[in-house]
């Protein structure tokens, strides 16, 4: 339906943001986000699956309805991501052992970019059938 | 205030100004060719010139020369940088001075010479006695971010970044910026805006462009046809009453000498008007 309000001549001024203009922004954002991560496309694909992943092993998500984004913040680029939780997995595998302080400290090098995951809790309801 | 404001170097007799207050020397650049970096140094400097400001303005893409035919100053063009920067002539001899306004001098390019043959410090030195004698010099930067570029922001205190509304063009200017010295705080001057397609959704806008480089802005230029026909004519815009292009770049100007302009309207006045209207009745186009 939306769609269809979006591609009819009718309603054009109600969505006047989605013209070429709207593409070129987000062509701009993708390359200037690979510019200042240095990385390709189709690692930031990889990243979401791999990071969809993860987050499976605990929680049941929603990936169709999942945003992983990139804002520009200053200088830096940070990730935000959305994830809908349908569901907390039950069968999850045991805690991982958390890793063993190193022996001698490791001077952290400078990040590029923050990155924070926002998990939202969408239809908790389901929770009950898992 | 603005980073660009300066002083008033003393214009009593030539030679004594000297030394006084050195001028501010200001690199016009944006890494991607074609976004009129050439045309914004001719008109910001006219502009400036008729503010009544002592004004040099050099054309520092080496092999490419340009500047003197915005400028329509092409014929009178005896020597060049590299000349004065070797030694061959003096100064004097290489400035030209501009048909219509007597603050106005152009330190043209070589065009049978190659960008790698400027030295960087004597680029510099070059510079520093260029504000020596005027209040602001404009250097036209020539396009990439090689050895012509880094000639053309050696002996420069400040940048104006021009950019188009356009993805290849935001990205360029982008890394221009991250190019530049620390410490500088770049201004942005976004030209060829067409308002009308801003507000149909079909081209980047001012914010849009901004969103990305968060930089001060200078100043919006309109896409309006007028531009080229003082481009064929070499006569700069900036000095056409009528014209919204020439507003802008007056409007720029204005700023870069300190004068309180209020925010840059980032959407300027409907493409095409005003040159329409002065075509319609002088025949201009």
């Amino acid at each position: 339906m939306l769609d269809f309000l979006k591609k009819s001549d009718f309603f054009k001024p109600f969505f006047r943001r989605e013209g070429s203009g709207a593409t070129a922004r987000e062509r701009l954002r993708l390359v200037l986000l690979s510019d200042h991560l240095s990385l390709a496309p189709d690692v930031v694909d990889a990243l979401k699956a791999e990071l969809f992943a993860v987050l499976s092993k605990y929680v049941d998500i929603d990936p169709q309805h999942a945003e992983v984004t990139f804002e520009m913040r200053e200088r830096e680029v940070a990730m935000l991501a959305s994830v809908p939780i349908l569901a907390v997995r039950n069968d999850r595998p045991s805690a991982p052992r958390p890793p063993a302080p190193p022996a001698t400290r490791v001077r952290r090098r400078k990040r590029k970019g923050a990155v924070q995951t926002k998990l939202v809790p969408t239809s908790m309801g389901n929770s009950a059938q898992a | 205030m603005r980073a660009f404001e300066t002083t008033p170097v003393e214009s009593t007799t030539e030679g004594q100004a000297a030394a006084a207050t050195l001028g501010r020397a200001i690199v016009i650049t944006s890494g991607k060719g074609g976004v009129g970096k050439t045309t914004t140094t001719a008109n910001v400097g006219t502009a400036l010139a008729a503010l009544g400001k002592r004004v040099v303005l050099v054309d520092a893409d080496v092999g490419l020369r340009n500047l003197d035919i915005v400028l329509g100053l092409e014929n009178r063009v005896r020597y060049h940088l590299l000349d004065v920067i070797e030694g061959n002539v003096g100064l004097d001899d290489a400035l030209v001075r501009d048909k219509r306004s007597e603050n106005l001098y152009l330190l043209a390019a070589a065009q049978a010479r190659e960008k790698e043959d400027v030295d960087t410090a004597e680029m510099m030195n070059l510079m520093e006695q260029l504000r020596e004698r005027f209040e602001y010099v404009l250097i036209d930067c020539p396009a990439g971010i090689e050895t012509g570029f880094r000639n053309a922001i050696a002996g420069a205190q400040h940048a104006i970044i021009v950019c188009t509304p356009e993805v290849s063009a935001v990205r360029d200017a982008d890394r221009v910026v991250g190019l530049l010295p620390n410490g500088w705080s770049p201004e942005l001057i976004v030209n060829r805006l067409r308002p009308a397609l801003v507000k149909k959704g079909k081209m980047l806008s001012v914010e849009d462009v901004n969103a990305i480089l968060r930089l001060p802005l200078l100043g919006v230029i309109p896409d309006e046809p007028g531009v080229i026909v003082s481009t064929n004519k070499g006569e700069p815009i900036a000095l056409d009453e009528n014209s919204a292009i020439g507003a802008a770049f007056r409007a720029i100007a204005g700023r870069i000498v300190g004068e309180d302009r209020g925010e840059v309207s980032t959407t300027t006045p409907e493409p095409g008007f005003f040159t329409k209207l002065g075509a319609l009745f002088g025949g201009r186009a």
